[in-house]
């Protein structure tokens, strides 16, 4: 359904993004992890086809969907694309809605322009899309602005408008993480519930190993800009072959002790201008040796899944 | 909730309206002299200042005094002009049509062509449009209206002879007076549109639009610009009551009457009631422009209609 191969992007002379590849079958999930500025969202917009809005560009690589290559698609194409057969969920609902207009119109406005439907009926639909999403008296929400609701009320508006015109592939970038912790869960599972019923395509990209862990069959782990580890989510929490993926597990909480602290990984994600030569990771990794400073790792295959590191496995 | 905001917008207006009458009631009598003396012609007879005090019931209290004197101008009655002996409600009904032709068509040519110009500043994708469009809001934004105005007169009235030189005869002795106006007018509403217009480009919810699927025209007509007009909304409110006053430069160097040139020409005469009449209807110009800018603004964001009532 979707395949992506070897993506780089850039603004101007740097290059954030590079060396990322993956692939999702219809009806899968898939997750994209990494801390903060490991170009989660980079790949996200890349695939939606918005990065030159913020000034990006793809300069390598490719973005198979449907059997035709995203990259080089002009923009009226992707255009009925996005919306239409690709949907997008942002981080931070308390600003991803018009202030200035009511709901009902905002989410209409998909069903008609990717479905050719009129006012009322894609009125219609949009009542009968707030209904599955749980939301309450979807007919008089429609006439609400975005500031009379809570987050996650709106974060559902969004969902609405990504599935109003029923896309094939759902592209969630952080979907909760803007949320308080108990609607967190009820998205999440939303976002579940819908894959199944619809036979959706998910990328989930967030940087909680324990939502990956719950909801998805296959994971991309990203850091500085690149893919180090791939494969499905049994395999890589089973066996974690590179120490950055096996740090992000260690983060998750395993109980309710109360002893139990949340543990972050020391150091911080280098900033786009200076990403260390050789492995990314080498200055924050406790297996690091002299060869992980000077040579970018390849690609190691272990079972099903793939780490670029010099010493897969290697226990922590 | 809108005709709510508007009835308390309304409301509000009344204690506004209240202080900025009692300081230009007190005008004469914080004068130096006998407020009478400030009130009367030189040279009138003991009738003639006994008929006024009796009229402005100045051996009344001021508190008296000022009821009499705003009874009077609700019922249309602003005094005499001393030094042009006639009434000021007839001086200012004859200047204020050329204040209002003059500031009306200036006010509407620098917002449809300062908006649009702002716009295409701000979407263009062409960088030589873009960089003339710049050095048009900074030549706006500096150039001072008179000195506009005697470039205009020379060339387009002494020069070219297609517009009078000055004078307020029919509709071509309008135009360089609007364009003079207009002129950094256009400049203003340009660079706030084009300033507005960037800053929501950069919103959240604008990125969700394109992902929607919309093309770029829908999102800048849809939703770009009635954000955009919000701040451009506010200056040009700002602009209603100035232009009807502001306009003295350019009402004198085109030898135009209007509210202006009667107010400076009345304070240079010390003619205290033209002076009065004019500051109070520029104070209600004023008034009249902030609320009906408070009020569009009410009537596009649904969190200002709102947050006020
Ligand atoms: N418009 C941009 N111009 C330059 N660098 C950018 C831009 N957007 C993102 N980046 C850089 O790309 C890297 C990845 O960003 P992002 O994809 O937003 O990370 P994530 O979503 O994983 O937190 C960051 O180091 C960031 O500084
Ligand atoms: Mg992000």
């Amino acid at each position: 359904m979707l395949e992506v191969r070897d993506l780089e992007v850039a603004f101007g002379p740097v290059a954030p993004l590079s060396g990322v590849s993956f692939s999702l079958e219809k009806g899968e999930t898939l997750g994209i992890v990494g801390e903060s500025g490991s170009g989660k969202s980079l790949t996200a917009m890349s695939v939606m086809g918005l990065l030159p809005l913020s000034g990006g560009r793809i300069t390598a690589g490719s973005i198979m969907f449907d059997g035709q290559d995203l990259t080089n698609l002009p923009e009226p194409a992707y255009r009925k694309l996005r919306g239409g057969r690709l949907g997008l969920i942002t981080q931070n609902p308390m600003t991803s809605l018009d202030p200035l207009q009511k709901i009902g119109p905002q989410v209409d406005a998909v069903a008609r322009l990717h479905l050719g439907m009129n006012a009322s009926e894609a009125r219609a639909r949009t009542v009968e899309i707030l209904g599955t999403l749980r939301i309450p008296e979807p007919g008089t929400i429609c006439n609400r602005y975005p500031h009379q609701m809570s987050g996650g009320m709106k974060q559902r508006i969004v969902i609405a408008m990504a599935l109003a015109a029923d896309p094939d592939v759902l592209v969630a970038d952080e979907p909760t993480t803007a949320l308080d912790v108990t609607v967190q869960a009820q998205i999440i599972r939303l976002l579940d519930d819908l894959v199944k019923e619809r036979d959706l395509s998910l990328v989930l990209i967030t940087h909680d190993m324990s939502v990956v862990a719950q909801t998805c069959d296959k994971v991309v782990v990203m850091y500085a800009g690149r893919a180090i580890e791939h494969g499905p989510v049994e395999a890589i929490f089973d066996a974690p072959q590179h120490p950055y993926t096996q740090a992000l597990i260690g983060c998750i909480p395993k109980g309710l002790s109360d002893d139990e602290h949340l543990t972050g990984i020391p150091g911080t994600v280098p900033n786009v201008l200076n990403y260390p030569k050789g492995c990314p990771f080498h200055p924050r990794c406790t297996q690091a040796k002299e060869i992980c400073a000077t040579d970018v790792p390849a690609f190691v295959q272990h079972g099903n899944g793939q780490a670029a590191c010099h010493f897969p496995g290697a226990p922590q | 909730m809108l005709w709510r905001y508007i009835f308390f917008r309304v409301l509000m207006l009344i204690p506004v309206s209240f202080s900025i009458s009692v300081v230009i009631f007190m005008i004469v009598h914080l004068l130096p002299g006998d407020p009478i003396d400030n009130l009367i012609r030189v040279g009138s007879s003991p009738d003639d200042r006994a008929a006024l005090i009796t009229k402005y019931g100045l051996d009344q209290p001021l508190a008296i005094q000022y009821l009499r004197w705003i009874g009077a101008m609700f019922q249309g009655d602003f005094g005499e002009a001393i030094v042009l002996r006639r009434p000021v409600a007839d001086l200012i009904a004859q200047n204020l049509p050329y204040s209002l032709a003059l500031g009306g068509l200036a006010f509407a040519f620098s917002s449809i062509v300062g908006i649009i110009l702002g716009t295409i500043s701000a979407t263009t994708r062409s960088k030589i449009v873009e960089q003339f469009m710049r050095g048009f809001i900074l030549l706006g934004s500096t150039v001072p209206g008179f000195w506009l105005a005697l470039l205009m007169i020379l060339f387009f009235a002494v020069q070219l002879q297609w517009f009078p030189v000055s004078g307020a005869g029919g509709w071509s002795a309008l135009v360089l007076p609007v364009l003079t106006i207009g002129f950094g007018g256009v400049a203003l509403v340009a660079r706030v549109t084009r300033v507005a217009l960037l800053d929501v480009k950069r919103e959240d919810f604008v990125m969700l639009l394109h992902a929607k699927g919309l093309p770029s025209y829908k999102i800048l007509f849809g939703h770009l610009m009635p954000h955009a007009l919000l701040p451009v909304v506010t200056i040009l409110a700002l602009r209603i009551g100035w232009i009807l006053g502001g306009a003295v430069t350019v009402e004198f160097v085109f030898g135009r009457p209007g509210l202006g040139s009667l107010l400076i020409r009345a304070l240079g005469q010390r003619d205290y009631p033209v002076v009065q009449g004019c500051l109070l209807m520029l104070a209600l110009a004023v008034m009249l422009g902030t609320l009906i800018g408070d009020v569009a603004q009410a009537a596009m964001d649904p969190r200002i209609r709102e947050a006020k009532t």
